[in-house]
């Protein structure tokens, strides 16, 4: 395996981590969006305290992820850039809206109407942005992005290739998955039944939401995005697979098993970005830039790996840490050493 | 507007309202874990209150300073790709180091503001420093990667293609130290001075109120031992540009002739098409001995270089006057508040004076970054690649610069009303 491979293996790995921590922040914010019933307001405040101490931290996989790209990737990162300019700027205002409104709201300027306005704009952010990530996302994936062999720049009228059926299909469906593993983690952030059951209800609507356009977006492949269809046949046991852990999914959820439902929903959304990724191998923006053709110089390539490796060693420890303190399930502890509540 | 001017004028907008979040990320954790640090040596509930009020404030600040982060990050491929093709792999180290200090300084922060009753009091405490130090080290490191472009090193161009990139010697080039301390020296000096312009108006309404006698105090002391620093910094940073980018040199002191013993304009206005500088003060000899230690030494000027060489010369000359008029003010404010710290809060005129100079500060921040922006063009990467040949083919950029534009004027607008309620405000502290 080349260094550039490795590099690649390591941009995917946190495109899989943002999908399954800031997704499922996204997804939170859905059903901030669509929360009702008699329990509305407390499905939202349930929401906002689970996503609240962890979502930065979540959002910077993303960051990392660009990152890699353009260090390691340059060409591509150029190519992604000016072609895909009008869904990654829609990406980045629901960013903003989505971050800022949060923040806004927990901190609210006066109770009452405006903070539900900023609420509001909290959840459709995070409506808009998984869909435009995920357009991004199938818009590379479509071959559409070819390279000029005598500019060395990508050939693009800036639309055609993200406004189709096929990267629409991707973006609807990386919403229901982010949506669908929200409802999952958010079963565990509470101790009341119905609000757990809720959570639960949303998580199997989500579930079958997502089969569908899972499927749908397989299908449009076939026109769509033809290397990804075929790289996909190719592989039948990653499709078996992941269909399976979907079900063992499906059937934690349906039996109540929580803890379990979690690791599976989230094995689930792992091999659904991974095989995405495995499909279009070595392809990074098909059909002409590869791992190979559009990388940096080894030197820098091998530098990073470096970087990421003493990096990790920091991190993963830190990042133990944090979910450890607040997503382990128990509140405070008897006797705890910390201030007193204000 | 041109594409390039609609691309120029986003990247400048997405900067400018970046950075003041930026520097607060870095200075305002060392504010929060000064009060933090006094709480447990002396546990007076005014201490407690600050940090918590002052933490308020980085939540608020920080969560914004990340979101228009990610914005920076993707601009440099929407608006600038071949810069980017050609400068990712050279300069993107500092990123992936600055990835990692923003990852720590996220779980320490997530750990500080949501951690007051799950955690014991030191390593609260301790996540605090950890929160100062993180943001520092992000933004020295996204400092490293700007200042490559005013200092490019690390790879050699054979017939127009890199070679040879070593990324550490692109990152630690000659100048990575002075253009580094310089910019966290800001950091500290314009948040300590605009922290302390707000309490010391609140102090203005309410004279006696412990919390904002407090609260300007640490504010002070930390904008004004950076204050203090700061021209030592400048100093550096000017003879660093006199050697590596004479032209920015001389656009900061409108010096169109080259000639020796030149003189050190305060003032005036370049003309550009003239190709002289009116109505300044002029120092004789001063800019010679200031740039190289010797009043008779020559300096270049701008005549020197064609006119596509040279930067907009009247904004680099006008925000560096306003950069440096502004932080000497402030060194005078910070002098003014140590020789009178006895009488500081009883003395009306001296509460004023911070409550309209504290913000000078920030608006020597952004003509500073003025001069080190504008000055380099109308080069992207100095000496080697122009802005124009990197700006990307898309057309109707008017769009998203207004889109940036009208989103980060409203996105001000509501941080500005939420710090003054949530952070400034006077609180109700039992009676001490």
């Amino acid at each position: 395996m080349t260094y550039a491979t490795l590099v690649a293996v390591a941009l995917v790995a946190s495109l899989v981590i943002y999908a399954l921590g800031g997704g499922a922040d996204f997804g939170g914010g859905v059903w901030d969006l669509l929360a009702a019933g008699p329990r509305a307001g407390r499905q939202r405040e349930t929401i906002a305290h689970a996503i609240g101490p962890i979502w930065e931290a979540n959002h910077v996989w993303l960051i990392l992820a660009i990152v890699l790209l353009f260090t390691c990737f340059p060409a591509a990162f150029a190519a992604i850039g000016t072609a895909l300019h009008i869904p990654i700027t829609v990406l980045l205002v629901g960013i903003v809206l989505r971050g800022s409104a949060f923040t806004f709201r927990s901190y609210g300027l006066e109770p009452g109407h405006v903070q539900e306005r900023w609420g509001r704009v909290f959840a459709w952010a995070s409506l808009v942005s998984p869909i435009m990530l995920g357009v991004t996302l199938g818009a590379i994936s479509s071959g559409t992005l070819g390279m000029d062999p005598a500019s060395g720049q990508v050939r693009t009228d800036f639309i055609s290739s993200w406004c189709a059926s096929f990267p629409f299909a991707v973006g609807f469906l990386a919403l229901a998955l982010f949506a669908y593993l929200a409802a999952v983690y958010l079963t565990l952030e509470t101790e009341d039944d119905d609000l757990r059951d809720d959570f639960r209800k949303r998580a199997l609507i989500a579930w079958e939401i997502s089969a569908v356009l899972a499927i749908v977006a397989l299908a449009l492949a076939r026109h769509g995005a033809p290397l990804i269809f075929d790289g996909l046949m190719r592989r039948p046991a990653l499709l078996v697979c992941t269909g399976l852990i979907g079900l063992a999914a499906l059937s934690a959820l349906a039996r109540r098993r929580y803890a379990a439902a979690r690791w599976l929903a989230a094995a689930q959304v792992a091999l659904t970005v991974s095989g995405w990724a495995l499909a279009q191998y070595p392809a990074i923006v098909p059909p002409d830039l590869t791992i190979t053709s559009a990388s940096a110089p080894e030197p820098v390539v091998r530098a990073v790996l470096e970087v990421l490796v003493v990096g990790a060693l920091l991190l993963f420890p830190a990042l133990f840490y944090l979910f450890r303190i607040f997503k382990s399930g128990g509140r405070r502890e008897e006797g705890s050493p910390g201030y007193p509540t204000e | 507007m041109s594409d390039l001017l609609a691309a120029r004028s986003q990247m400048a907008v997405s900067l400018a309202f970046h950075i003041v979040f930026a520097v607060a990320g870095i200075a305002m954790p060392v504010l929060m874990a000064i009060a933090e640090g006094l709480w447990l040596r002396r546990h007076h509930p005014v201490d407690l209150e600050l940090a918590r009020r002052w933490s308020r404030g980085v939540a608020i600040l920080f969560a914004v300073g990340a979101v228009s982060g990610t914005v920076l990050s993707f601009e440099l491929g929407l608006l600038w790709p071949r810069f980017m093709a050609f400068a990712g792999p050279i300069i993107g180290m500092p990123f992936s180091l600055e990835g990692f200090a923003f990852f720590l300084e996220a779980i320490f922060l997530g750990i500080y503001l949501y951690g007051w009753e799950r955690v014991p009091r030191v390593v609260h405490w301790l996540c605090g420093i950890g929160v100062a130090v993180t943001g520092a080290a992000s933004g020295l490191f996204v400092l490293t990667a700007n200042s490559w472009m005013n200092h490019p090193a690390g790879f050699r161009l054979v017939e127009g293609r890199v070679v040879d990139v070593n990324p550490w010697a692109a990152m630690f080039h000659s100048g990575w130290s002075v253009e580094c301390v310089h910019m966290l020296l800001a950091a500290y000096l314009c948040v300590g001075f605009a922290v302390a312009a707000i309490h010391a108006r609140e102090l203005l309404r309410d004279g006696t109120n412990l919390f904002h006698r407090r609260a300007l105090t640490i504010a002070l002391l930390v904008g004004g031992i950076a204050a203090a620093l700061q021209p030592v910094s400048g100093d550096a940073s000017a003879k660093l540009a006199a050697r590596t980018q004479p032209a920015k040199l001389a656009a900061m002191e409108g010096q169109f002739e080259s000639e020796p013993a030149a003189p050190l304009r305060i003032g005036g206005i370049p003309d550009e098409r003239a190709e002289r500088t009116r109505g300044a003060i002029e120092i004789p000899g001063a800019l010679s001995w200031l740039a190289y230690g010797d009043p008779r030494a020559t300096i270049r000027g701008l005549k020197a270089w064609p006119r596509e060489d040279r930067p907009p010369t009247a904004v680099v000359h006008v925000a560096f006057q306003i950069m440096v008029g502004s932080g000497v003010l402030l060194l005078a404010l910070s002098i003014l508040a140590l020789v009178r710290r006895r009488t500081l809060f009883e003395s009306r005129r001296l509460l004023t004076a911070i409550a309209l100079g504290g913000w000078l500060g920030f608006v020597a921040l952004e003509a500073g970054w003025t001069v080190t922006e504008v000055g380099r063009q109308p080069w992207i990467v100095y000496g080697i690649l122009r802005t124009a040949d990197s700006v990307t083919p898309m057309p109707g950029l008017m769009a998203p610069f207004l889109l940036f534009t009208f989103l980060y004027l409203f996105l001000a607008g509501i941080v500005g009303a939420l710090l003054r309620r949530h952070v400034f405000a006077s609180p109700r502290l039992p009676a001490s």
